[in-house]
């Protein structure tokens, strides 16, 4: 819209027209109080704190519902408006309970922000405050009636944002309070948005509630550890008895690819890091049968000694290695040169949730196909095949909702179930389970595959019509499947691409050389020239051993040995433990997995939240993950890869490209008792340095990958500055896709559960437990 | 949003309900005459209508309780077979509503809200009932009496009583 000028506070301003005063105010940095409005969310105009003078208008007028208007004369801050919004104030209070301290808001909250400002702490009523008692409405939302400011902040964000429509509001005046769908329990997706929005302390967390103040954490933003969307969570953490304890999850500064989501995955289910049976010592399985602790160095010299026998005997094909979805791009990255150049196999694969190979095949050369995250929430039209967003990928199901409400973005969907998406859908076609592929011949124009109808017709001819496309798709499409689809979009004039795979870093799994046929970048393993010039080492030739292949190779007595990190594939996959009988097992864990437990060498692994470096979701952002936890007893997989090298007699210099001759420990090897050298890290971060100068330090592999994985070739300082960088498609060095197995296992992942490490998280229990037997209605809440 | 297969309501009123769905420029504007008309048949708003009204409107029954807890004509307890509403709100008060409140307390033995064992009577103090200018005046189910003294109020007691009132259901 055209451009108008006006007048705030005797600045002269120019904004759209239509821009609505309090967001043109903020765009220059006058701020306007509010408590109701939120960007994104309908106006409310339910709080009145947002008052302004406008010249030629009787009475005040509310900045978050005017629009800007040519000539128009704003005062922002008046004695008149400083005497309405106290008055604003004093009206919240008269029922608040002013108990900021113990509030868990207190520190952070919008009111006593305001009651600060304006000094409406004094009251002039006498009526005694309405008390009510506060209430459990889930395992994770608390309500306290007192605090509440009848802002609708959550009603709308639940209901507007997260399509649930599970909070209301009942009764009227003075005894008007928010209500949930359940009369006295929440049935809702327990995302968390709720209390995250809302400005006081009414909504509270399960997690959180009473146990700190804001203040007294350390809040370090970094990547969620469970689906493949990649949000920025911030975890707010605590000293504690061994190391530093996550305390919250929430989204802090709303910097991250995310804006304003989390589900509540990212926001609540940390707590697996603070589990007790957390292993913290090594394991070594003894003659008898049974684990004994044992020290680091007995621990690795064991595994490394035989990894070396078994090596230097039956040769590096005896020996297979699993990598994890979930741990970082270095790491992955380090493990397959590990396995290439120490162990000399190809025998390494992962849990694929997803077939990124194919679709990197489909999309080689291509340049600017594939969409980051962020484009889901403004891409003019989207064509969602598969999947079920709302379930697996919350991000980008917010995002697609979002962008509906804001952009009127049009979204075609097809699916073989009624997913809650066809509710934004602008169109919505349910197809048969094993219908994906005839349905995208039929888009692209073959009329025989499908029973075609006027439904299907609209649906492709509005497809069709569209100038431009977002293309989502899951697992349903593999292979060849992949292939024809990316080439049907190629055909239509501006299409993206989106694959989505299921967690934290399958994308970077893959990316990373994960896979028995592929090295980091997709490079097929018997053209490796380069790899193979910049390791110094000869790798090995022929594809090696995938994942299934490998525990039929430990059945008929030919896996010597097996290197499993961050992955239970046993139950995953289902083994049987009597394969594992005859294969020395080296598990890498939180845990003791069903997998942990037929190890012979187990390690105590740190987790996401313990460890810096990269992850890449499913999109192809890259993003920073930065070191929040820790955990005294645990190592980063990164050191254990290296240290296992090192024990088997591998020239770090040569895995790790650190130093160049400098020698400091920056606090990458520290213990429980290291905020010294922390600290040191967090000042030479600060400064845009990164020392690397241990074989501990990821960003020194980090350097590597960018030299020999072209689609990584970001700004690093754009990286270490927070902002998420996309993997560059075009520069993948894939070639056409020969027909490869078929290994996705989609990990059917619900709201409430993320794999493995789903299970050790007490919260996402309790939630799953609490829908899946309902509590019975009893009285209204109030 | 559709018709439920089995309801609870009478079949006038499931017919009535088929229409009111599509008086509107949006279903959920039928929504207050629907509890209205409901309570009239049930007598309060149960659960049961809650349900069957949000199915017919095609909203959840949380936005129907939003709306249902706002009235204070619409009730989710039963009421006494006659509903005695007494205003006490200026005009009334002033013309001795408050003594009208009274009166029916003592000779019902029910406060506000309540209802006697038998299930004949119920109290309620309500707002203006728009009848200021014969205040004070109370209404029975859907019927208006007006310039009440206690004497007067205790004729229209014993009126029902007898059971000469209107029942609205
Ligand atoms: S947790 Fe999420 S889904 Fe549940 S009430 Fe709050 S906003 Fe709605
Ligand atoms: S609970 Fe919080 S967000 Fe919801 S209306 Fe009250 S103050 Fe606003
Ligand atoms: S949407 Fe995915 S990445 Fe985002 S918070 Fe939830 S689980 Fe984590
Ligand atoms: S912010 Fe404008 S009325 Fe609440
Ligand atoms: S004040 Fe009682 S009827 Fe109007």
């Amino acid at each position: 819209m055209a451009d108008v000028t006006f007048t705030v506070d005797g600045k002269k301003l120019t904004a759209p027209a239509g821009t609505l005063l309090i967001d043109a105010c903020k765009a220059v940095g006058i701020e306007i109080p509010a408590f109701c409005y939120y960007p994104g969310l309908s106006l409310q105009a339910a709080c009145r704190m947002c008052v302004v003078r406008i010249e030629k208008m009787p009475k005040l007028q509310t900045a978050c519902t005017t629009t800007v208007a040519e000539g128009m004369v704003v005062q922002t801050e008046t004695d008149e408006i400083k005497q309405a919004r106290k008055a604003t104030i004093e009206l919240l209070l008269g029922n608040h309970p002013l108990d900021c301290p113990v509030c868990d808001a207190g520190g952070e909250c919008e009111l006593q922000d305001m009651t600060f400002k304006y000094g409406a702490a004094e009251s002039k009523y006498v009526e005694i405050k309405q008390h009510r008692e506060e209430q459990q409405w889930s395992p994770v939302v608390f309500f306290d009636r007192p605090r509440c400011i009848l802002c609708y902040r959550c009603v709308r964000v639940c209901g507007e944002g997260m399509d649930v429509w599970a909070l209301g509001i009942q009764n009227r005046g003075v005894s008007a309070v928010i209500a949930p769908n359940g009369q006295d329990h929440l049935e809702c997706e327990e995302c968390g948005m709720c209390i995250d929005i809302c400005p006081v302390g009414a909504l509270t967390s399960g997690t959180y509630r009473y146990k700190t103040r804001p203040w007294e954490m350390t809040h370090v933003a970094t990547i969620c550890t469970h689906c493949g969307d990649g949000c920025k969570t911030t975890l707010g953490t605590r000293r504690s008895n061994d190391g530093m304890e996550i305390v919250r999850g929430d989204n802090r500064d709303k910097s991250g690819i995310n804006g304003d989501f989390l589900c509540i995955k990212g926001r609540y289910a940390f707590d697996f890091a603070n589990r007790t049976e957390r292993l913290t010592k090594p394991l070594v399985r003894q003659a008898d049968g049974q684990f004994k602790e044992a020290s680091w160095s007995e621990a690795i010299d064991f595994a490394a000694k035989r990894l070396r026998e078994i090596r230097e005997s039956k040769g590096g094909q005896a020996i297979g290695v699993i990598g994890s979805n979930r741990t970082t791009n270095e790491e992955n990255y380090l493990l397959q040169k590990f396995a290439r150049t120490v162990l000399g196999t190809n025998n390494i694969d992962h849990h694929r949730t997803v077939d990124y190979v194919s679709f990197a095949a489909a999309l080689a050369g291509k340049s600017e196909r594939t969409a980051s995250l962020r484009d889901t929430a403004n891409a003019p039209a989207i064509l969602l095949l598969g999947n079920d967003p709302t379930e697996q990928h919350p991000a980008l199901a917010w995002n697609l909702r979002s962008n509906v409400r804001l952009n009127r973005a049009r979204i075609y969907i097809a699916n073989h179930a009624e997913i809650k998406l066809r509710r934004q859908a602008k169109q919505f076609l349910e197809i048969p389970k094993d219908g994906y592929a005839s349905l995208v011949q039929y888009l692209a124009g073959n009329d025989s595959v499908v029973a075609a109808n006027e439904q299907t017709a609209a649906f492709r001819d509005a497809i069709r019509k569209e100038e431009s496309l977002l293309i989502i798709f899951g697992s349903e499409f593999r292979g060849r499947d992949i292939q024809a689809l990316v080439e049907f979009g190629l055909s239509l004039p501006n299409t993206k691409f989106v694959l989505l795979g299921d967690y934290a870093n399958s994308r970077g799994a893959a990316d990373m050389g994960l896979l028995p046929d592929t090295l980091p970048g997709y490079v097929p393993v018997a053209s490796a020239a380069h790899f193979a010039d910049e390791y110094g080492a000869v790798l090995p030739q022929n594809a090696g051993l995938d994942l299934l292949q490998m525990f039929d190779a430990a059945q008929s007595g030919n896996l010597a040995a097996l290197y499993v990190v961050g992955s239970n594939p046993v139950t995953r996959y289902g083994v049987d433990p009597a394969v594992l009988k005859n294969t020395f097992v080296i598990v890498q864990d939180m845990f003791l997995t069903e997998t942990a437990q037929l190890a012979d060498v187990v390690f105590p692994a740190a987790n996401l939240y313990e460890k810096a470096g990269t992850v890449t979701n499913t999109y192809g952002d890259i993003q920073l993950v930065k070191k929040a936890a820790d955990k005294a007893g645990v190592r980063s997989d990164f050191e254990l890869i290296v240290r296992l090298a090192d024990r088997m007699g591998a020239d770090l210099k040569k895995l790790v490209p650190f130093g160049r001759g400098v020698r400091a420990d920056m606090g990458q090897t520290r213990g429980a008792q290291s905020g010294e050298a922390d600290r040191h890290s967090v000042w030479l971060a600060a400064h845009g340095l990164e020392p690397k100068l241990s074989p501990f330090d990821p960003f020194a592999t980090l350097d590597e990958i960018q030299r020999l994985v072209p689609s990584y070739s970001f700004s690093r300082l754009e990286l270490l500055a927070g902002s998420d960088q996309h993997a560059k498609s075009e520069l993948v060095q894939i070639s056409a896709a020969p027909a490869r197995r078929d290994l996705v296992l989609p990990s059917q992942d619900t709201l409430f559960t993320s794999g493995t490490l789903g299970r050790y998280s007490d919260k996402l229990k309790e939630v799953l437990d609490s829908h899946t037997t309902p509590k019975p209605v009893e009285a209204a809440a109030d | 949003m559709s018709t439920p297969a089995t309801t609870i309501f009478s079949p006038e009123t499931a017919a009535r309900f088929d229409r009111l769905v599509t008086l509107y420029p949006v279903r959920r504007s039928a929504l207050i005459p629907m509890l209205l008309y409901a309570q009239d048949e049930v007598g309060y708003i149960s659960d049961e209508v809650v349900k069957e009204v949000a199915q017919r409107i095609g909203i959840t029954e949380l936005d129907v309780r939003n709306v249902l807890s706002y009235y204070s004509m619409l009730r989710t307890k039963p009421a006494g077979k006659y509903n005695i509403q007494v205003c006490t709100n200026i005009s009334c008060m002033l013309r001795g509503g408050y003594e009208i409140l009274e009166h029916c307390k003592q000779r019902l033995g029910i406060g506000h809200k309540e209802v006697t064992p038998d299930g004949q009577f119920s109290l309620e103090e309500v707002e203006c009932i728009g009848a200021c200018c014969w205040a004070p005046a109370i209404q029975v189910n859907y019927d208006f009496y007006d310039e009440l003294t206690p004497e007067k109020m205790d004729a229209v007691l014993e009126e029902y009583k007898t059971g000469r009132g209107k029942e609205t259901r």
